[in-house]
């Protein structure tokens, strides 16, 4: 059907004639369109540059631009304070007392936090225990920011949320307790009084519960002599700035023996004051920081140690106990006994032998001597652990009578030798809970991760030694949706109360008495008199008290009896200064920590003695780049082998060898820092000494050194050293026992000191207006421990390289420690050696005696010097530089442009203390270097005040300019002067043992000042000229051989 | 027909009874003719190596220093030596062209262009050097006093480094124009033959359009030797300033006053090494026996012995020095080189810079072609070894043990310095078929074609009928019949 409609288009049709419709019909429009008009005119056509396809090009390019530049680029919310917090000021560092416990180290320690996030740990100078933090308490703080952490809780690899987790764990547990089955509590030592109390109140809500604190490196035996002797579970503590002579046979107090923390004390009584320092005396296996930094070392094997120590007790008690030792080593106890005795109360012997009988000893021994630096009445709380109750727990777990076991802050299926044991047990328990910040070796086999905060987010109490408590509090809110065990407890208790309250509730009802919360709290410490509660302490005493015996000699004779005559070689076990337990493996920082004795980085490996490396045909070789490599030993203890590099160290007692605990971590940590072998493994009844055969395995192992020579080769001038006798008697320019002279340089045909202007090619900086910073570091009171190494790392956003790359000689780190041994068997040997060798060659010639020099004494003489830039007024480095990137301060500070930085390393092949580092390549955010300057959680550690440097400049030591810098701006802002003690660099605020003076020079009160004008005073090669504002303290050794 | 008495004369420089026209075929003939076969195998392997040169040096600029085998104790190894290597070989060209002008060596005309060329190319190796060392080195121009937004920010002027900067730009920049004003009637030459267009107009423009009027040839002779007296103290100067770079250092090994002498002598050394080298083959394979004589290479081999013998002094100087200081570091740094880890480089040096040349007291050896050769290639080896010995072997011991270690080099340290080594043949063997390789215009001025002839046909006795002899000057022996 169609339509007939018809539709008007316009109204001129209404017109029939209409010239306009006719028209239409036939074109488009009624008028002509005037193309002629435009087209038409050629000139004008042929004069414009814009053709048609230009035209378009323009169009489709502008189109195109247009729609790009609508589209949104990555958008960063930056976002402002709507409210600003009233204690947070951009730009401006809080400080907050608390206190890490985390089963090994425990200290109390400031926190730094910029605009809400802690980026540096400082020691608390309020605490008069643990008050300072090591190596490895300054690196936690990355910690925080572990990218791998477990971020809530979690069920068989799933995250699960707090309601979930509590509800079925709480079920659970209810259930137990109505079946009456046993669940076990396996944590860390706490020491920790709210704590404590927390798991009496468990155990009195589920009945039949029993704790076990585990700590992976077992103190037991010195809290079993302890127990027995003075009826409390802790460790002797002791004060060695009050001795005069300290005797250690086998303690690394300067390492972590007993928990560690007793540097302080030691350092002090190391510098000599009225013509006296403490004389040290160590017999051990492997050297240690310890036997490092002694007057007299004597390397002994373990069972050699037990039969010193009980000698030593029969020389020095009298009473007689038959031991059979070599001559020499019978006469170096002999000695030691005789300069205790004349001691007397100012001695003190401490021992490191994890023996029952060889702890008593040393405690029956201080207290015969009556040491004065002994202190058996606030022991160390810090240990607890009982290797006896760990043990029947393994195997009660192995029979299945542990149906529910719930974990904090321990790992034991990483640090127990019978992890398989264990593992086996763990399976056939109904319920496991591993509270843990990682997914690590335990917790990735339990059923359940209780995901933790780190110590930083967390509330907490410590009673380190008897008395001395001390408080953790948050410094950042939680990262993660974690929750600390305590508060676990709590809610398994059925107690509403937060944790801080509880602590609150804890510490006003037993410790704090009329004082106040808040002032603790504000301190981080608090010193009281009463004990909290002796609840959790008398674990399986009746299991240890009869193997310890009363005094009388019985210990010795015990001691010196248990030795049995062994063939091979012992083993000893022992922990690094960077790695610890093992707990911070995923830690880039530590893991690049060099040892303060081998120099190593991101390994552990045995320590051999040349002569059993001869022996067993293990070897040490360098490679054409220098870097280190060493055989492969296979190390059998118990049916158990590992396979491990070997480093052959001198000092290293014969019969021994040496390996560090805390490596071969395999889960919940980055590829990078699975790191050498797990030790563990032949820790067979927690004992770190084991009989071990060792052969020689296939293969060559690649180190990461950071130092590749170790002797000094008789540079006398860089350590200077001298004995504590020539040191009182002459003085320091003595023409022939002179120990400190000015080095001389000839000057029109006379000598004169380097120190003359006549000696001097430059123009004098003025030095006298304002401040001029001055860094003193003293040798006798530095112990080489490293704690300003990571202090440094932590400051000034020091990159990590990594293995290979410190393995080519590339690491960053702005200040390292140097640690030279003796070519001979002292350095004053070595001098004597080089300064008697006649001709060039032969066998007395200077080339075989250098050559013979390069290797190190079969127990040397040890010195550490911390080497960081000098901060030359005149120096090297500056007028070199072809863009003056690096120019000097009227501060005294050498400064280091890095943005005007070309990269030439003309500077660093300039500078003769070879301070300064390249950014070899870029190591922020480059997967290359997958550290925690790649990635967002990490770089939050970041210091805002130092920029992160780019690839292809020079850095170094910039003698903290941020700190002093803020120092003066503090000081102008509030109208006053600076106070002396305000001036710091990271490394002098991280010395607490004193070694470290930093300050204004010009400031004639000040510390620093003084220190510029003492005898010991020299500065490090001071004949090239270069006029150091660092300087360093002569090294007085008390030794008597001189 | 010896019944005259003849005074010795010199040897003639130009062997071969060469007529003017002789040398400007001989000169033009590689440039106007097509390149054999093994100057495209050579040339091939020299871009070869370039184009592996250049990717070596765009992966160290994008991934940064750490690709060099460089550490925090030595901050300079490969870089550095091969940076001084190449300037020093630069060295004989701007000594045979401007000294041995001044002094009038006329040998000096077979084998300046080459010497010099040989300098332009090995400077720009040289140049390289500094500029990829850096660790940004897009920001190399900072080393330049330039006007900048920087504020006042300036260059250090303390820093030999910045010396070198001037040094070498300068020395490039004399040798560069130097070089050219000699080329300028030789272009004219070839734009004079060329018979095609696009030829004529590239040589016509190289030429800076020569006319050969008198005018042009006297401003020719007074630019030459305006710019010999400049370019001479240049001949001292640049490498008295690169070992600036050491000598003003404080470190052991480095900082010795007999560096500048020292240095002078080893890059003459090691040029002439370098040119001998070159002009050994290129004489054979361009066919330029009659210009580079064997007398050339044995002129040649004279500086070299003695020049390696100043060395020699040098090095036994530095380690009587040491000695002599009573400074242990010193005395450390020298006995470390000649007996430490790095003992074979030390004695290849020793025995490539000081024994090797004294071979050529020799007359037989030095006039041998083969054997001049093979010194040639021992001299460039030591020498590269000398400069590396100065920079390693100080650096990597120096006066804080705990800081010793050692270099090894990687891939990219060798790929670059092989790279140079073929950037520098794909210059001069583009350079050998496209610029006249002798200096033709000065030869002209040493032929001595027709008095050594006439002589010759004298002394055979034959008629000088067609020699282009005048009857009138030379009487009846014009007229005399062919035998």
């Amino acid at each position: 059907m169609s339509s007939n409609k018809k539709y008007w288009k316009s109204v001129e049709e209404l017109n029939e004639n209409s010239s306009i419709v006719e028209a239409l019909k036939q074109n488009e429009f009624v008028e002509e369109i005037p193309t002629d008009e435009f087209l038409g005119n050629k000139s004008a056509l042929e004069g414009s540059s814009t053709t048609r396809r230009d035209f378009l090009k323009y169009v489709g390019f502008s189109t195109a631009a247009a729609s790009l530049a609508a589209c949104e680029g990555p958008v960063i919310k930056s976002i402002p304070y709507v409210v600003q917090p009233t204690e947070i000021i951009p730009g401006v560092a809080n400080y907050y007392a608390t206190t890490i416990g985390d089963g090994f180290d425990f200290a109390s320690i400031l926190v730094k936090t910029r605009e809400g996030r802690p980026i540096k740990i400082e020691n608390n100078t309020l605490a008069a225990t643990n008050g300072s933090a090591n190596a490895r308490v300054t690196a936690s703080v990355l910690g925080l920011y572990d990218s791998l952490r477990v971020s809530g809780p979690v069920k068989g690899g799933e995250y699960i949320s707090w309601n979930d987790f509590d509800a079925e764990t709480t079920q659970k547990l209810n259930d137990l307790k109505n079946s009456g089955k046993e669940i076990v509590l396996l944590t860390q030592t706490f020491a920790s009084p709210s704590t404590s109390k927390l798991i009496s109140e468990f155990k009195e809500a589920y009945g039949n519960v029993r704790h076990v604190a585990y700590d992976a490196i077992s103190e037991s035996a010195g809290l079993d002599a302890f127990q027995a002797k003075y009826g409390e579970r802790g460790l002797a503590n002791y004060d060695f700035e009050k001795a005069a002579t300290i005797v250690s046979i086998g303690a690394d107090f300067l390492g972590d023996w007993q928990g560690g923390g007793f540097d302080s004390g030691y350092s002090k009584g190391r510098i000599p004051q009225d013509g006296k320092m403490s004389r040290h005396i160590q017999f051990e296996s492997n050297l240690s920081l310890s036997g490092a930094n002694a007057d007299k070392r004597v390397p002994l094997t373990p069972s050699q140690q037990k039969l010193a120590l009980a000698k030593l007790y029969s020389y020095v008690v009298g009473s007689s106990v038959s031991v059979n030792l070599p001559e020499a080593i019978d006469e170096a106890v002999r000695s030691a006994a005789s300069e205790l005795k004349r001691a007397g109360s100012n001695g003190v012997v401490v021992t490191g032998i994890q023996n029952v009988n060889a702890q008593t000893v040393a405690l029956e021994i201080n207290e015969f001597l009556n040491s004065k630096a002994f202190d058996a009445t606030t022991p160390i709380k810090t240990r607890q652990g009982n290797d006896v109750a760990v043990s029947t727990l393994v195997s009660d777990m192995k029979a299945g009578k542990v149906a529910a076991i719930i974990m904090s802050g321990v790992n034991p299926l990483y640090s127990l030798p019978n992890a398989s044991d264990f593992a086996e047990g763990l399976q056939k328990t109904e319920l496991s809970i591993a509270f843990s910040m990682k997914a690590d070796e335990t917790a990735s086999q339990t059923q359940y991760i209780a995901a933790t905060p780190h110590y930083l987010e967390s509330w907490g109490d410590v009673e380190i030694k008897k008395g001395h408590y001390a408080l953790t509090q948050p410094t950042i809110r939680p990262l993660f949706d974690t929750r600390q065990f305590q508060e676990a407890l709590l809610k398994w208790n059925g107690n509403d109360l937060s944790y801080h309250d509880y602590i609150k509730q804890t510490w006003s009802e037993g410790i704090l008495g009329d004082n106040s919360f808040n002032q603790a709290l504000h301190d981080g410490v608090y010193v009281g008199n009463i004990s909290a509660s002796e609840i959790e302490t008398t674990v399986a005493v009746e299991e240890t008290a009869d193997t310890a015996i009363a005094p009388s000699g019985d210990a010795a004779r015990a001691l010196a009896a248990s030795v049995s005559t062994t063939e091979g070689l012992e083993l000893v076990l022992y922990t690094k200064t960077g790695m610890g337990d093992g707990q911070q493996a995923n830690n880039p920082w530590l893991q690049e920590f060099p040892d303060p004795i081998t120099r190593a980085s991101w390994d552990n490996y045995i320590t051999v003695s040349r002569v059993d490396a001869e022996e067993l045909g293990l070897i040490n070789e360098h490679v054409a780049n220098g870097a280190l490599n060493g055989s492969y030993a296979d190390v059998t203890v118990n049916g158990v082998t590992l396979t491990v590099p070997v480093i052959i160290q001198p000092g290293q007692a014969k019969g021994s060898i040496g390996l560090a605990f805390g490596y071969g971590r395999t889960t919940g940590l980055k590829s990078e820092m699975q790191t050498g072998v797990n030790a563990y493994a032949l820790y067979n009844n927690f004992n770190p000494v084991q009989n071990v055969t060792v052969a020689a395995a296939s293969g060559t192992h690649e180190f990461a050194c950071l130092q590749l020579q170790n002797t000094l080769m008789g540079r006398g001038d860089i350590i200077k050293e001298t004995t504590l006798e020539i040191f009182n008697t002459y003085d320091k320019e003595d023409e022939e026992h002179g120990w400190n002279k000015i080095p001389k340089v000839s000057f029109n045909h006379e000598e004169i000191p380097v120190t003359s202007p006549d000696a001097n090619l430059w123009d004098e900086f003025d030095q006298s207006i304002g401040h001029h910073f001055n860094l003193s570091i003293d040798l006798n009171a530095c112990t080489g421990c490293g704690a300003c190494v990571i202090a440094c790392h932590s400051e000034n956003n020091v990159p990590v390289v990594g293995k290979s790359e410190v393995r080519r000689s590339r690491d960053m780190h702005w200040l390292r420690i140097d640690r030279y041994y003796s070519s001979e068997d002292t350095f004053k040997g070595d001098n004597e050696k080089k300064a008697s060798a006649t001709g060039l060659i032969g066998d007395e010639g200077v080339k075989s005696t250098l050559i013979s020099m390069e290797t190190a004494a079969d127990n040397p003489q040890v010195a550490f010097q911390p080497v960081m830039c000098q901060h030359c007024n005149h120096a090297p480095c500056e007028t070199v530089c072809p863009v003056a990137a690096t120019s000097h301060s009227h501060q005294g500070q050498n400064h280091m442009a890095y943005n005007r930085c070309v990269g030439t390393r003309y500077c660093a092949n300039n500078c003769p203390y070879k301070v300064r580092r390249f950014n070899w390549f870029l190591y922020a955010q480059n997967d290359e270097f997958d550290y925690y300057m790649n990635d967002d959680l990490g770089r939050m550690v970041l210091n805002p005040d130092v920029v992160v440097r780019s690839r292809g400049v020079m850095e170094k030591c910039s003698m903290c300019i941020q700190k002093t810098q803020k120092t003066i701006l503090d000081a102008k802002r509030d109208g006053r002067e600076v106070k002396d003690d305000e001036f710091q660099t990271a490394c002098s605020l991280a010395c607490s043992n004193g070694a470290m003076v930093f300050g204004d020079g010009n400031n004639k009160e000040s510390k620093v000042a003084k220190l510029k004008e003492d005898n010991r005073m020299y500065h490090l090669l001071e004949s090239v000229g270069t006029k150091p504002n660092v300087m360093y303290q002569t090294k007085v050794r008390n030794t008597t051989e001189a | 027909m010896a019944s005259h008495y003849e005074a010795p004369i010199r040897r003639p420089l130009v062997a071969g009874e060469k007529s003017y026209h002789d040398v400007s075929v001989d000169v033009a003939a590689p440039v106007e003719g097509k390149a054999n076969k093994s100057w495209w195998i050579v040339f091939t392997i020299a871009l070869a190596a370039f184009l592996w040169g250049i990717g070596c040096i765009i992966y160290t600029i994008s991934t940064g220093i750490g690709t060099w085998g460089l550490n925090k104790t030595v901050g300079w190894a490969w870089d550095i030596t091969n940076f001084v290597w190449w300037v020093g070989i630069g060295h004989a060209g701007t000594l045979i062209s401007a000294v041995l002008l001044l002094f009038r060596q006329k040998w000096r005309m077979g084998v300046n262009r080459s010497a010099e060329a040989m300098t332009i190319f090995s400077v720009i190796q040289a140049g390289l050097f500094p500029i990829i060392h850096m660790g940004r080195p897009w920001l190399g121009y900072w080393v330049l006093p330039i006007p900048n937004q920087f504020g006042s920010l300036w260059v250090n002027f303390n820093s030999p480094l910045l010396w070198d900067v001037f040094a070498i730009s300068t020395y490039l920049s004399v040798s560069l124009v130097f070089w050219w004003t000699g080329l300028l009637p030789d272009f004219a030459m070839i734009r004079d033959r060329a018979v095609k267009p696009f030829q004529k107009k590239i040589y016509s423009l190289l030429s800076f359009g020569w006319t050969g009027r008198a005018k042009d040839w006297q401003r020719f002779e007074e630019v030459s030797l305006v710019l010999a007296g400049l370019a001479t103290p240049l001949v001292l100067s640049v490498h008295t300033i690169v070992s600036f770079d050491f000598a003003t250092s404080v470190i052991p090994g480095w900082h010795t006053t007999i560096f500048p002498p020292y240095f002078v002598a080893g890059a003459i050394f090691s040029g002439f090494a370098m040119v001998n080298t070159l002009l050994i083959i290129m004489r054979k394979v361009c066919s330029l026996e009659a210009y580079i004589t064997v007398q050339h290479i044995e002129l040649m081999n004279i500086v070299i012995m003695i020049t390696g013998s100043i060395v020699g002094v040098a090095y036994i100087t530095e380690l009587f020095i040491a000695w002599y200081s009573g400074v242990e570091y010193e005395q450390y740094a020298f006995l470390n080189r000649a007996t430490g880890p790095y003992w074979w480089a030390y004695w290849a040096m020793m025995s490539c810079n000081v024994f090797s040349p004294q071979f050529m007291w020799f007359k037989k050896l030095r006039t041998s072609i083969m054997f001049s050769f093979f010194i040639s290639i021992v001299v460039n080896i030591g020498m590269w070894f000398e400069r590396f010995v100065i920079i390693v072997t100080s650096l990597h011991r120096d006066y804080l043990p705990s800081s010793w270690t050692m270099f090894s080099p990687t891939f990219v340290d060798i790929g670059i310095f092989i790279g140079t080594i073929g950037f520098f043949f794909v210059l001069f063997l583009l350079y050998a078929r496209t610029f006249p390789v002798i200096a033709q215009a000065e030869v002209k001025t040493i032929l001595k074609s027709s008095g050594e002839r006439y002589k010759k046909i004298r002394d055979r006795g034959d008629s000088l009928v067609g020699t282009g002899a005048d009857e009138r000057t030379s009487g009846e022996k014009v007229k005399k019949t062919k035998k």
